[in-house]
């Protein structure tokens, strides 16, 4: 089906069964453990042997030797494949590092080794009596000092590294009121539950791997091309996800580990990677410098707005596209933004959660705090001010949807802003300083084709199957409430089934787009199977009515069990989208409030209360999509006040590369949260009128903390996390 | 992990013997420290004697007026006790600010005074360090150094001690109650149990090879507002960057240790004097011969404004 003109009335606007708050329809399986996880399949092959990952010690070098005699003859090791032994591999575009090291060096932890033994502890005893003999090299591990170096990216995502319109420079220089400033954030890991972890078994030429990734084709797509095998001889199933947030995009070394070794020790064999090896061995959210230069006139008006970004990443790495937010959430006539890129040594930065906008708001939203107050304006009246409801670069191009100045209002309603005290470091409750902070939410929505199956089988159950996954975002549910509302019957007759590399691709779980690309995708094979349903009995499509377990045309009427006769129906089909993501631009939008207490004598910053609201399409399921956005909000405090991947810049690694030593909010630092959708449907977006969420929870909630601990004490942090020593010299006097 | 041998001991004497005789032994009570370590290979020992099941998990009256904490009576079961929470309660604060309740289950009182640093450095085997592997370096200095010790340092290593019930005990003066493989028992004041790295920071306490700590005693209650404030990064669940443990009394002396800052709680008898003129009198005194890196500077400030909260609330 293409999506090529705005959606009208269709089954889905029934509102039935779609749109309603609805628990997870895998959600029991997950609180009693029983939803088998990849590392956990030990139903589907019998003769798992385990592999144990051995990671580079350097940062950048080159291996001379490996010596693997003692590891060979300890007990129970079946094989250990090294780059010197695995036979000849590609590599993936989408694996800008190869995941196999050696004899080059990319980067730290990059897996040189896996140990394959008939227990995990045997693998892991042995890992540690594999010997590599490394020649360090020099290597670039320090973002700030390779600013000078930085080249000018070609972007394959996320729009070009250069763009203009009208004359910034001039206007930014003449602009009565002017901001300049320069942020900072920095590296961080998805720390998500589930490590990466895989099982692969070798049928003949066919390989199949039960492992944990959000989008199987592109991991069967990689596993294919650096193998070097047909991409039919891949299966990759993927039912569960214990969490990816982006670090389970691409295919990664336990995939790759898993199928070499299983080939060496002609055994299927399961490899997770270790938990110290997550944060160097993986992708990363990339740190990032950008400066902001904002010009106004007297009246609050924007007139001139630029913001340049730098970031690094390994050779063929992208860039970090911080700035994509800036080019569309304010209006003004002049405007500019820049991206470089530097080449460092450390592992590939790469998607997490609002890949771009996530950083690009913890700038962009402190900054117009800080002009705010340079006109002693409220910052909500700000940002009012500066709407705009077209593509400011693109004025003939308006916005599908944009309730930005709504989601503002309604929020500052409920927060009870009015109760905020413009003034800084003014307000005391006990021990603590405490103030309020305010930031808009921006993130795009993307258009992306998905497919589906659909069948009705003659006990008039139906059954989904596409290889979308479910990240513990709610997939299952979502789809298999479009399915029930298209075919008219009750969720429970529908079975879902994802994640599996022999059902029809979909648009996967990324970038938001997985909630509303997917269930389009289930709606066009819906309409599909509808259609040869009416087909089949003789009933004119248009008319037929499905509800109710059954399907009627005028006074006819065919329980649809029946209508499935013996052998079922089964359709297929894809959404695919014309233009309008062209003529529209489409984005989704939210507004943060945040309350925070900073301990006036230790400078502990706390969050005392966090409120979003949300405008982004139909909400297809408002209990999932508030789990997730009050997860990305929690996400969102962690980048605020404690996520950094520490790099030594004399070894090149994170150093802090475990779950003791990167710190994520835990319960205690989570107070109320609330939020709120706006009523909103978005016809450009796909039939299902729906946008991502996912997302949007995260963009700008830094920039909230950032600016309520401001308001609280007066001290502007411009560097991420604000930690207490970031504030302490400028706290009101101890004593 | 190494292959190890593994053995039950049957009472104090017999752990302690068996300590003696093995090469490379090691107790393992809670295992919350020693089997991740082991499970890296920081720690290889070669035997271990599992002491849990020496009944050393009382809590007794001692004859004038203390507690004797056996070595095994868990972190929970400690910080929950009556006694402590009543004439101890720097001790009851200190552990609830520790780890989380599912480790403190498992911790025991030894356990948690023998625990090792949490340098990352010290974690990650790939790189140099003088307390894992003498004689190959320190990768914290010059490194990332926010957690380590900004006094008593040495240029063979900076780390800091991490526990929290040790600097309540440091504050408490307890007394450290061992028996050695001979049999022979004997007491160790906690200000000397755990040593200053100097040029040996793999050796970390005054124990000898084998030496079974079986208790801990607290002398009789000294009163006074007892306090102990953990500064950390996130509200729970991360060790602290300064902590203090604070004993005051009426007439405004009182005893002053810190965590956080030290390879061992942080006390000095004689800056307590100046209690009475607050904490950046104390702090003075207390981290005189501070040498902080850049990384962890902020400790200075930090614990003098967070003794000062903890005198102003104390004496409120
Ligand atoms: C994630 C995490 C967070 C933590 N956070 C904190 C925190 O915030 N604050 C804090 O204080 N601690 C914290 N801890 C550390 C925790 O308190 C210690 O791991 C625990 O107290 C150790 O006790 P255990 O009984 O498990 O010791 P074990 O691991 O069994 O032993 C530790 C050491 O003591 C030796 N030993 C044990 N018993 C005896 C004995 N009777 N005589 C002689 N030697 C003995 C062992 O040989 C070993 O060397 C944390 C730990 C973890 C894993
Ligand atoms: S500070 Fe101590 S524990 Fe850390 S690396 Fe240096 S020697 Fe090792």
């Amino acid at each position: 089906m293409r999506f090529e003109h705005p959606a009208t009335f269709n089954p889905i606007d029934q509102l039935k069964v779609v749109g309603r708050p609805t628990s997870r329809i895998e959600g029991p399986l997950k609180t009693t453990g029983t939803a088998p996880y990849a590392y956990e399949r030990h139903d589907v092959v019998t003769e798992q042997a385990y592999g144990y990952v051995v990671g580079s010690a350097i940062g950048k070098g080159r291996i001379n030797a490996i010596d693997l005699a003692a590891a060979k003859a300890a007990p129970g090791v079946l094989a250990i494949v090294t780059a010197g032994n695995a036979g000849k591999l590609d590599k993936a575009e989408r694996n800008p590092a190869p995941l196999l090291g050696g004899p080059e060096i990319a980067h730290y932890h990059q897996a040189v080794a896996v140990v394959v033994a008939e227990t995990f502890e045997q693998a892991r005893a042995a890992a540690q009596l594999v010997r590599v003999d490394y020649a360090p090299g020099d290597g670039r591990f320090d973002l700030a000092a390779s600013r000078d170096k930085a080249f000018t990216p070609d972007p394959k995502i996320g729009g070009p590294a250069d763009t203009a319109v009208g004359d910034f420079a001039a206007t930014f220089a003449a602009a009565p009121v002017q901001l300049d400033a320069t942020y900072t954030t920095p590296d961080q890991g998805h720390a998500m539950i589930e490590p990466h972890a895989s099982i692969a078994a070798w049928e003949g030429d066919g390989l199949t791997v039960w492992t944990s990734n959000q989008m199987i084709a592109w991991g069967a797509t990689d596993l294919a091309k650096t193998l070097g095998i047909p991409k039919e001889n891949v299966r990759l199933i993927s039912p569960y996800i214990g969490g990816g947030f982006g670090g389970k995009l691409f295919l990664r070394a336990d995939v790759l580990l898993a199928a070499l070794g299983a080939r060496a020790a002609a055994r299927p064999v399961k490899v997770a990677l270790q938990r110290p090896l997550m944060f160097n061995n993986t992708t990363h959210r990339p740190a990032t410098i950008q400066r902001i230069r904002i010009g106004a006139d007297r009246d609050g008006k924007i007139s001139a707005i630029g913001h340049e970004s730098w970031s690094g990443n390994v050779k063929d790495g992208e860039p970090e596209v911080t700035v994509n937010q800036t080019r569309l959430l304010y209006a003004g006539a002049n405007r500019m933004t820049a991206m470089r890129l530097s080449e460092l040594d450390l592992a590939e930065g790469n998607a997490m959660r609002a890949p771009g906008e996530a950083s690009g708001m913890m700038a962009l939203e402190i900054a117009i705090d800080e002009l705010a107050e340079k006109f002693g304006m409220d910052p909500i009246e700000l940002r009012i001010k500066n709407d705009t409801q077209v593509d400011p670069e693109h004025p003939e191009r308006p916005f599908s949807k944009r309730q930005l100045v709504e989601c503002l209002r309604e929020g500052a309603t409920r927060f009870g802003w009015s109760r905020r005290n413009p003034q800084t470091g003014k307000v005391r409750d006990g021990r603590f300083l405490v103030g309020f902070g305010v930031a808009a939410a921006f993130r795009n929505n993307l258009l992306t084709k998905s497919a589906a199956r659909v069948r009705l089988d003659r006990d008039g159950r139906v059954t989904v199957e596409t290889d979308m996954t479910d990240i513990g975002t709610g997939s299952y549910t979502i789809i298999g409430q479009t399915a029930a509302e298209m075919m008219g019957v009750p969720l429970d007759k529908v079975v879902v089934r994802l994640g599996d590399s022999d059902f029809p691709v979909s648009c996967g779980s990324g970038g938001q787009w997985g909630g509303n690309n997917s269930t389009a995708g289930v709606y066009a094979a819906c309409v599909k199977l509808r259609e040869a349903i009416a087909q089949k009995l003789g009933f004119n499509s248009a008319e037929a009515v499905f509800a109710d377990d059954v399907v009627r045309s005028g006074n006819r009427s065919v329980a649809l069990a029946q209508a499935a006769g013996n052998d079922g129906i089964t359709a297929e089909d894809a959404i695919e989208y014309g233009d309008l993501a062209k003529t529209y631009q489409q984005s989704t939008f939210g507004a943060h409030f945040v309350e925070v207490g900073v301990d006036a004598d230790t400078a502990e910053v706390r969050v005392r209360r966090m409120l979003a609201v949300c405008a982004a399409g139909r909400i297809l399921n408002p209990t999932a999509a508030r789990s997730q956005v009050i997860g990305a909000m929690t996400m969102g405090v962690g980048a605020a006040l404690m996520e950094d991947l520490v790099v030594d810049k004399r070894h090149g690694f994170f150093v802090n590369h475990d779950l003791a030593g990167y710190e994520v909010p835990v319960h205690a630092d989570i107070p109320h949260q609330d939020m709120f959708f706006l009523d909103e449907t978005d016809p450009m977006s796909s039939p299902m009128k729906a946008k991502g969420v996912a997302e949007l929870g995260i963009c700008g909630v830094a920039a909230a903390v950032a600016n309520a601990v401001y308001n609280a004490t007066g001290v502007r942090v411009r560097d991420y996390p604000i930690t207490l020593d970031k504030l302490l010299d400028r706290m009101p006097d101890a004593a | 992990m190494r292959t190890f041998s593994y053995e039950r001991a049957a009472s104090p004497d017999a752990a302690a013997a068996a300590a003696g005789q093995a090469t490379n032994a090691k107790f393992i009570a809670g295992g919350t420290n020693l089997l991740d370590l082991m499970k890296l290979e920081i720690e290889t020992p070669a035997h271990l004697i599992d002491v849990n099941g020496l009944a050393l998990d009382r809590i007794d009256a001692t004859a004038d007026g203390g507690l004797r904490i056996g070595a095994l009576v868990r972190n929970t079961d400690l910080a929950a006790d009556g006694r402590v929470r009543r004439d101890y309660a720097v001790l009851s604060r200190a552990l609830l600010a520790g780890a989380s309740g599912q480790l403190r289950n498992k911790a025991t009182t030894a356990g948690n005074l023998l625990q090792r640093t949490r340098c990352p450095y010290f974690y990650d085997t790939n790189l140099p360090c003088n307390k894992r592997k003498p004689g190959s370096g320190c990768a914290a200095i010059g490194g990332f150094s926010r957690q380590h010790a900004v006094i008593g340092a040495s240029e063979a290593c900076i780390a800091t001690h991490p526990s929290d019930m040790a600097v309540a005990m440091r504050a408490l003066d307890a007394v450290i109650e061992t028996v050695r493989p001979d049999g022979a028992t004997r007491t160790i004041p906690i200000a000397e149990l755990h040593r200053l790295p100097g040029d040996h920071p793999e050796v970390e306490t005054t124990l000898a090879p084998g030496e079974l700590i079986t208790a801990v005693v607290l002398p009789k209650p000294v009163g006074g507002a007892q306090a102990y404030r953990k500064v950390r990064d996130r509200a729970s669940y991360a060790f602290a960057l300064v902590s203090v443990a604070a004993i005051v009394q009426p007439d405004g002396s009182g005893r002053v240790a810190l965590g956080g800052v030290a390879h061992k709680p942080w006390r000095v008898e004689a800056a307590e004097a100046e209690l009475p003129r607050g904490a950046k009198a104390v702090t003075a005194r207390l981290l005189a011969d501070a040498r902080p890196t850049r990384d962890n500077a902020f400790k200075l400030p930090l614990a003098e404004r967070t003794l000062s909260a903890v005198l102003r609330e104390a004496r409120a």
